[in-house]
């Protein structure tokens, strides 16, 4: 295998590991801050209970992610070093304004909220909690300008083979930023908010910690089904975008390979890369061109509008972006029936609702995970759009074998820490919440 | 633009001077780790270190960025260049983290064994690394026209290389040591100045042999300024040891803290333009000159950096106010 292969799978294995544990950490963050709000205006025992059981979920988590993202920061450097030479003078930028003004917040405040709770004020702490859900979504918003930048460059012109910077804040706020950021966020929020659904459906359905597993639920079923309504709003809108920038994506995305008004949406089918065909395909008519433009007699552009060299893997991108979208439209269904549940007082009883629920926690991981392999693969054969293509883009001095070693000591490692977060996270769903009378001692960790 | 660059050059220097100082304390906690024999002992490491280290390691992480930001192509070389041993450095770190964190999570022998282990090897290896790359970056390394390292990985273990990773590992564990001794009580504490004391030595002949060595072979344009931040450096690395002596822990720390900002400017100084030089021919080296950013990035990211450095600033010290007690060492 060639280098430039071992050097995307080894990214891909990586920053697809990483981004297991952000999302649930942003998302636990801001429940977790809501937890403390809650107790901070009313006194409220129980969501104090849930704050200091849920912090604790989130401590074992956020420390996968920041193992993991250590590697993330030097593998451009190890990996990409003619990408860092080529895209060095505006991509770097995001990457130390992530660490100087989010990771340096985050990290100082979650030593309060872990460790600090009997030596700040009651007011502190809330803060504290403020501070760690705020600098985790800041700390997205900066790795996402890097990456919408990658997706969507602007604000710079090629001089002597390097991207220079020409305006900076056309570069933060390139095209997809803002899209991309917001449904980031959102797809973020939607983890946190599941798995608190999911797991504490679980425990019900064990008959564990019956009482607290029910405030649980309670707390976390309309925040859900809020959140899982805007990220397919904000998707929705994320996806216009994506036609106006980078339209062999999205024909990939749509399985579409004549330029066409009227474009079909394929429900299901196999993008057939050689024959420039689908088979299987279930199609329902114009939806695409209605999506995009608002009326039927939208054109949309096809892949064979562009040379075959300049497509992306088409079945790929058509899956994990179909995949994407399937679960986000389940995680709906789940949580407006949720929902309506909850109005009707039936949340904790009705077995089918756990159960569904419960197998819905792995959902919102792979729903993101689909999301970014649909919006990274459909880049390609480009690293930066239109720009610099991924096959010029790797570290010339570091032979296959090195990059193959590395590769198979991130799959020991990382398979390692998976399974230990499960053995600690059951650990700690075991033992569920403290008791409501011990709540004021120790520490949270 | 050359003034800018000279900024940006200081700028990271700063950076992993902070970085130094800071994760070099815990570092050297996870030095002394295993040689912590007494019950309640060692969680009592872990606890005083707890709050701190993550934030520690952000300085790290900001300098990696901000080297990327400001001077993209010695990020490039750097690190594709010393690539096995920056699997190695991620391999420790990653472990450290978790075992930080993992270790008192669940009260069973073997698990806590297992992670003692990997909190003082993920010390102790990037400890040596991160001064084995030092040692290099003063000597030079193998570049071709794209600036690619061409060097291969064994050539990167030279003695004077390999001196300066001990140098690393030894004042690391120094000023953990001495962190230990100010952060701890009773006879723990006593228990880590002795360590101090003891290891004050090995610390102060690799220092010296290193000293000379990079003196005598690796001077670049700037001859005089790193002799004196030499003689500086070791000033300060015997006052922390008179102050130790003395019971003084805070004061030793704070010595041992500016020594070793003193002993990193020195490298900075000996450098300086140069960042990667090329021992093949000095002239496809890296220089803050031909390797920076441009006008605006670097501009941009100046306003970024005065605006955020001095709130990062109030962080560290504001976590540092708050967890300002000893740590008591309990029989577990
Ligand atoms: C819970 C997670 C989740 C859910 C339910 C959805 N998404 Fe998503 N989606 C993401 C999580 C995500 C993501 C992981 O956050 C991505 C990856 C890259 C990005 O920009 O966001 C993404 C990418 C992404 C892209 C590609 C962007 C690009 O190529 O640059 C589009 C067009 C959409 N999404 C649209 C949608 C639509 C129309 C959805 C309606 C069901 C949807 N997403 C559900
Ligand atoms: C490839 C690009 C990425 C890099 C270089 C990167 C870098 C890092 C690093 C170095 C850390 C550890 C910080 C610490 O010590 O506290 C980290 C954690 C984190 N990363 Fe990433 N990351 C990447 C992708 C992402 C993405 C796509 C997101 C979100 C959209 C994200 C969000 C976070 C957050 C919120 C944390 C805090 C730790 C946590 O909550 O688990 N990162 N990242
Ligand atoms: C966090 C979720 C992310 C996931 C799951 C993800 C996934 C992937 C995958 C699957 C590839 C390989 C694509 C291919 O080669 O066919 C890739 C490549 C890459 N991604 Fe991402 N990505 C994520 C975020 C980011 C971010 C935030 C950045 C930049 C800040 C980034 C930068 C890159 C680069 C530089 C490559 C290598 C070049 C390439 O293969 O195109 N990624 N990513």
């Amino acid at each position: 295998m060639d280098a430039v292969m071992l050097a995307r799978i080894q990214f891909a294995l990586t920053i697809g590991f990483h981004y297991l544990f952000p999302p649930l950490t942003i998302g636990l963050g801001w429940m977790i801050f809501h937890y403390n709000n809650r107790y901070q205006e009313n006194g409220d025992a129980v969501s104090q209970q849930l704050a200091r059981f849920w912090t604790k979920v989130f401590a074992i988590s956020f420390i996968i992610g920041v193992a993991s993202g250590i590697v993330m920061e030097f593998q451009f450097g190890t990996n990409w070093a003619d990408y860092s030479r080529f895209v060095g003078d505006i991509f770097g930028a995001p990457l130390a304004a992530e660490g100087v003004f989010a990771f340096f917040l985050e990290s100082s405040f979650l030593g309060i909220l872990l460790y600090g709770r009997k030596r700040v004020s009651q007011r502190m702490y809330w803060f504290s909690s403020l501070m760690v859900a705020v600098g985790a979504t800041l700390s997205a918003f900066w790795i996402v300008v890097a990456n919408s930048w990658q997706q969507t460059p602007a604000g710079y012109e090629v001089v002597e083979g390097r991207a220079v910077l020409v305006n900076f804040w056309e570069a933060v706020f390139n095209p997809s930023t803002l899209p991309r950021y917001f449904h980031v966020v959102m797809g973020a929020l939607t983890v946190g908010t599941f798995f608190i659904l999911g797991t504490s459906a679980w425990q019900l359905l064990k008959g564990r910690h019956v009482e607290f597993a029910r405030a649980s639920m309670r707390s976390a079923v309309v925040p859900a089904f809020g959140v899982i309504m805007l990220t397919m709003v904000v998707g929705h809108h994320h996806g216009f975008q994506v036609s106006q920038t980078q339209p062999a994506k999205l024909a990939a995305f749509e399985g579409l390979w004549e330029t066409q008004t009227e474009a079909p949406l394929m429900l299901f089918g196999w993008p057939d890369q050689e024959d420039e065909t689908n088979r299987f395909a279930l199609r329902i008519p114009g939806l695409v061109s209605l999506f995009i433009g608002g009326k039927f007699d939208t054109e949309v552009q096809g892949l064979k509008d562009f040379p075959p060299e300049d497509r992306p893997p088409v079945a790929l991108s058509f899956w994990s972006f179909h995949l994407m979208f399937y679960m986000g439209m389940w995680m709906a269904l789940v949580a407006f029936v949720g929902v309506i549940l909850w109005l009707t007082k039936k949340l904790a009883t009705t077995r089918l609702f756990l159960w569904a629920a419960a197998l819905t926690v792995p959902v919102p991981f792979l729903a993101n995970e689909f999301g970014w392999i649909a919006a990274e693969v459909g880049r390609q054969p480009w690293v930066v759009y239109g720009e610099l293509r991924t096959a010029d883009a790797v570290s010339s001095s570091v032979p296959a074998g090195q990059v193959l070693a590395s590769i198979i000591m991130f799959s020991l490692i990382y398979s390692l820490l998976f399974g230990l977060w499960i053995y600690l996270l059951r650990r700690q769903f075991h033992r569920g919440p403290e008791p409501i009378e011990t709540l004021g001692e120790g520490k949270v960790a | 633009m050359v003034a800018l660059q000279i900024i940006w050059f200081l700028i990271i220097g700063i950076l992993v001077i902070g970085y130094a100082i800071l994760d070099g304390f815990d570092l050297g906690v996870g030095f002394w780790h295993l040689f912590a024999k007494r019950k309640g002992d060692r969680s009592a490491f872990i606890r005083s270190i707890e709050p701190f280290w993550d934030g520690n390691e952000v300085w790290l992480l900001t300098a990696g960025g901000a080297l990327f930001a400001a001077f993209p192509a010695v990020y490039a070389t750097a690190f594709s260049g010393f690539y096995l041993a920056m699997m190695l450095v991620l391999l420790g770190l990653i472990f450290r983290a978790v075992a930080i964190e993992f270790r008192n999570k669940v009260d069973h022998p073997g698990w806590v064994k297992a992670w003692d282990v990997a909190f003082s090897l993920g010390s102790i290896l990037p400890s040596v690394l991160y001064g084995v790359a030092i040692g290099n970056i003063l000597r030079g390394l193998e570049l071709d026209e794209y600036s690619d390292y061409t060097g291969g990985f064994v050539a990167l273990l030279n003695p004077f290389a390999l001196l300066v990773g001990l140098v690393g590992l030894s004042m690391f564990a120094y000023h953990g040591a001495l962190y230990l001794a100010m952060k701890l009580e009773g006879e723990a504490a006593e228990r880590a100045r002795g360590w101090a004391a003891k290891s004050w030595w090995i610390y102060l002949v690799l220092f010296l042999a290193a000293a000379v060595w990079g003196l005598l072979a690796y001077l670049r344009d700037l001859k005089p300024v790193p002799p004196i931040l030499l003689v500086l450096a070791l000033a300060e690395i015997a006052v922390s040891r008179v102050l130790n002596a003395k019971g003084r822990a805070v004061q030793a720390f704070l010595s041992s803290c500016f020594a070793i900002a003193l002993v990193m400017l020195s490298v900075a100084a000996a450098l300086f333009p140069y960042m990667v030089p090329a021992s093949n021919d000095l002239e496809l080296s890296l220089t803050i000159y031909n390797s920076s950013s441009s006008q605006l990035t670097l501009t941009a990211m100046l306003v970024i950096a005065l605006v955020g450095m001095p709130i990062v600033l109030g962080y560290t010290w504001f976590i540092h106010h708050i967890f300002r007690h000893k740590v008591e060492v309990r029989e577990e």
